[in-house]
């Protein structure tokens, strides 16, 4: 049998892999909404991992939860890329500093 | 016993190199490509995992549905890739350095006792999607409901935020041709005739 410290390794590695991507690819939007998805895929493997070996349902409900909001978010945040990309003709996160932030 | 362990450990290869994949191609579609596989195997991790039901729901919502419109919307833009990626080897070292001290301060804390339970403490349910049901429609109903209003807010969002109304499309408004009136489109000029002469 797995022993539960394993699964959560691999989901630590994804979780580190994907802060690898937002800095490598920070001037792309689109690989940083990507990084976000694979973030909360490691930790919805966490949750699932724990549901399991715990013998706790409430850990899987609460992924059925956060892959609804992820859901929601990557819908929104990708309509805000393609207004940004019609307003702006660009995607590249240095050329967004019209607010001058 | 040895077969999921097999299986483990060739599932969680091909998960680690897709995301890597992932943060390293240079062109988009196969980020999203490899984001697919990823979320392809993470779906027969949680399957391993006796959690069926929402493997299923990875592999149907996630694939099915938003990797899809991420496909979408990288093939609708017309991008210039070139200089986004400008500044990879700039960023490679802080951003594996990260990375490194993340993943190797995390496999510190997980090898410590707590997190080191080699069965599950209490078997799994017969049926994943009854028992998550029977949970999900009772204890957390309300939360449930909530869920619902978040996808309507964001469906509702991203409708209202893509619609653009485009002046320079010809599109018809029965209405108004319906009430027009006799005095919009005809004009009556009083003037003298015109004799052979003048003309």
């Amino acid at each position: 049998m797995i022993p539960l410290s394993h699964f959560l390794i691999v989901a630590a590695l994804l979780f580190a892999i994907s802060v690898a991507g937002m800095f490598l690819n920070r001037k792309n939007v689109l690989i940083l909404l990507m990084c976000i998805e694979m973030m909360l895929l490691s930790v919805n493997l966490n949750f699932v991992a724990f549901s399991h070996y715990l013998g706790d349902m409430a850990g899987q409900v609460f992924v059925f939860f956060i892959l609804t909001v992820a859901a929601a978010e990557a819908a929104i945040g990708l309509a805000i890329l393609v207004v940004l990309f019609r307003n702006r003709r660009t995607i590249n996160v240095e050329q967004l500093d019209s607010m001058k932030g | 016993m040895i077969f999921e362990q097999i299986i483990f450990y060739l599932f969680s290869a091909v998960l680690v190199t897709a995301a890597v994949g992932m943060v390293t191609v240079r062109n988009p579609v196969y980020a999203a490509l490899c984001l697919i596989l990823s979320f392809f195997t993470s779906a027969a991790l949680w399957l391993l995992l006796e959690a069926e039901f929402l493997g299923i729901v990875l592999v149907l919502v996630y694939v099915g549905a938003v990797m899809v419109l991420f496909l979408f919307v990288i093939m609708m833009l017309d991008l210039n890739i070139d200089p986004l990626k400008e500044g990879f080897a700039k960023y490679a070292p802080v951003g594996f350095l990260v990375a490194g001290v993340i993943a190797v301060e995390m496999i510190m804390v997980l090898r410590s006792a707590p997190f080191q339970i080699a069965t599950p403490r209490a078997p799994a349910p017969e049926n994943n999607t009854e028992a998550l049901g029977a949970i999900l429609y009772t204890n957390y109903v309300y939360p449930f409901e909530i869920a619902a209003v978040i996808l309507v807010v964001a469906i509702i969002a991203a409708i209202v935020l893509t619609l653009r109304r485009r002046p320079d499309s010809r599109k018809q408004d029965i209405s108004e041709q319906v009430q027009v009136k006799r005095e919009d489109r005809v004009r009556l000029v009083k003037m003298k005739s015109e004799t052979k002469e003048q003309a």
